[in-house]
């Protein structure tokens, strides 16, 4: 879907005529929207740039040289960091893989059986069941989380992996995105021929409705692995152990021990360096073949 | 009609209320049991008797509506509020300003590095805002930061950014880097549905560029522009991430900047959950109001511009 933006560009650099008719540079290249978006693109950027060189320096290299200098530090930084606390950072890269990994999966199973009953099936108390699920994206998380905590308390369930795990599962966006790419993908007719050949509702499902939904399912596992990976709130209240600590929790630690003794700062950039490189790389990979636009629901026609 | 075929109408009308079973059970186990678990704590509170020693001597009662008033008069909500809305006046408006003017700018013709800057502008969606808050905060910090560096050899005033008046500037920064991307993905894509003989038309009648932006473009996308808005409302409201991470850069970031911090404080750090149940089903009420009515004041024109 992204191909529109790419052919633009080639007619953009045109091919050149004779000299006499050929239009002015800013004809062929609309140069206030690119350069408006280059500005945009160096703000995104700028920071993250910032962290990728600020890692390269060691301690006292931070504080002195000039910031967007890269200094000498970087392999000594990840010993550094990978020898704190016993390897804990990568403990903690490990949880949050984890959480948003299985997290996901299970949220887009949810979200897929939801989304297609709701998206296939005509029956009494759909829209309100919809409509429920909804409001549930409108709730703030702490009216949740905090009670949450109590009740998983009595269960004697938290400072574990499921009390972080669990109550991300049902994601009321993810339902919501399953239900539209069902509808859209999953024709009436192609389940009322699978009924006709006598397959049952669940053989139906898991044979043909399934595979056309593949592409809107990823985008769930996707915005619901984004969602439980950058949580930091949830894991907050639940956790108490730092071996259970996903990356965004152990980071924030970090960085609150650091402000006593600012040794620690390299080690904060460096693990905030390093935590940023999976879902980045995971973005960059996965765009080859998969659109950001469906992310908003946009479904292809 | 044999008894298979009588029977299937059957399995097809149990079937969806199968499929969603998961969902209806997630749902009442973390959603709605929480839920209706933290109004009943608000109108909850633990009564003391005697030194408060012993079995027996804490007891959990009805307090009516105490904890609301309490939470409503003691300062702590009503001050993160005034703060977190004042940094909505400004997050709101410029992050979904600059997500449309990106947008624009991406579906205008002939524009170069288009796949290259729209991924760019997106990156911050993967970035966790505990660590977004992190790496600005870094570049607030005058130590470290390369702005400070600049503004000392250029003999420029160097500011506080972590105090005062700049620190909501500070902040804002943070919502709007982190969240702009998404929104303008939100509004492209509407702004890609649009059907290619509408700016055609335009063109043909002679408008400008700049005038099928403003003209037909932006109307048509009103609908997201709506949706992007009301999200954007919600997000803010609930800050948390962002000031939390901060808090230990700066001395001048009150532990109750924003309300939900208010409410983690009352909840984990004094220990009262009635106090802190009754400030979270305010702040989502305030939540619900304030969406609810932008929805409604947003159709209302819609229509009235429809006739």
């Amino acid at each position: 879907m992204s191909s529109l933006a790419v052919q633009k560009i080639p007619s953009a650099a045109g091919t050149t005529g004779a000299a006499q008719d050929r239009p002015p540079l800013r004809r062929r290249i609309a140069l206030v929207p690119t350069v408006t978006l280059l500005i945009g693109a160096i703000y995104t950027l700028l920071p993250v740039a910032w962290v990728v060189i600020a890692s390269t320096k060691s301690g006292r290299e931070l504080f002195s040289t000039f910031t967007f200098l890269p200094g000498t530090g970087f392999a000594d930084n990840i010993r550094q960091l990978s020898a704190y606390r016993d390897g804990v950072y990568w403990k903690w890269m490990g949880n949050s893989a984890l959480y948003a990994g299985l997290g996901a999966l299970m949220s887009t199973c949810v979200s897929a059986f939801s989304g297609y009953a709701l998206a296939a099936y005509r029956f009494r108390g759909r829209e309100t069941i919809f409509n429920v699920l909804l409001a549930g994206v409108l709730m703030p998380p702490i009216i949740l989380a905090i009670p949450q905590y109590l009740l998983l308390a009595k269960a004697d369930l938290t400072d574990s992996y499921l009390s972080v795990l669990l109550p991300q599962i049902l994601s009321p966006y993810g339902v919501y995105l399953a239900r539209i790419y069902a509808t859209a993908a999953v024709p009436a007719d192609v389940v009322e021929a699978g009924r006709m050949d006598g397959a049952g509702e669940w053989r139906i499902f898991t044979r043909v409705a399934l595979p056309m939904m593949v592409p809107g399912l990823v985008t769930v596992f996707l915005f619901q692995f984004v969602a439980v990976w950058n949580n930091f709130l949830l894991p907050y209240i639940m956790l108490s152990d730092d071996e259970k600590f996903p990356i965004t929790l152990g980071l924030y630690t970090l960085l609150e021990q650091g402000s006593n003794q600012p040794a620690l700062y390299t080690l904060v950039i460096t693990g905030a360096f390093l935590a940023v490189i999976p879902l980045i790389a995971l973005f960059l990979v996965i765009q080859r073949f998969w659109s950001l636009d469906l992310l908003s629901g946009a479904v292809k026609s | 009609m044999t008894t298979a075929a009588r029977r299937r109408p059957y399995g097809v009308k149990g079937a969806p209320y199968a499929f969603l079973l998961p969902a209806a059970i997630l749902f009442a186990l973390f959603f709605a049991l929480p839920i209706g678990y933290a109004l009943y704590l608000s109108f909850r509170k633990v009564h003391v008797s005697g030194l408060g020693l012993g079995s027996g001597a804490r007891n959990e009662v009805w307090a009516g509506l105490e904890n609301y008033t309490d939470a409503l008069t003691d300062g702590d909500l009503t001050h993160g509020a005034l703060r977190v809305l004042g940094y909505g006046c400004i997050v709101v408006p410029v992050m979904l300003g600059l997500a449309l003017l990106f947008a624009l700018m991406l579906d205008s013709e002939k524009v170069r590095l288009a796949p290259f800057t729209r991924l760019a502008i997106f990156l911050p969606y993967a970035i966790p805002g505990v660590v977004a808050a992190l790496m600005w905060g870094f570049l607030y910090l005058p130590d470290v930061s390369p702005f400070y560096y600049l503004l000392d050899k250029l003999h420029l005033p160097q500011p506080d950014l972590l105090d005062g008046g700049p620190l909501y500037l500070a902040m804002s920064n943070i919502a709007v880097w982190g969240g702009t991307g998404f929104n303008m993905i939100v509004i492209y894509t509407s702004l890609r549905s649009i059907p290619a003989e509408v700016h055609e038309a335009a063109k043909l009648d002679g408008a400008s560029p700049l005038q099928i932006a403003l003209r037909v473009k932006i109307p048509m996308v009103s609908p997201s522009l709506v949706l992007t808005f009301f999200f954007s409302i919600i997000a803010t409201l609930q800050v948390f991430n962002e000031p939390t991470t901060l808090k230990p850069l700066t001395n001048s970031l009150p532990l109750t900047w924003s309300p939900l911090m208010t409410v983690y404080q009352d909840a984990f750090r004094k220990g009262d959950i009635y106090q802190a149940a009754a400030e979270a089903v305010i702040i989502a009420i305030a939540t619900l109001a304030l969406s609810f009515g932008f929805l409604r004041a947003a159709n209302r024109r819609q229509k009235q511009e429809a006739r």
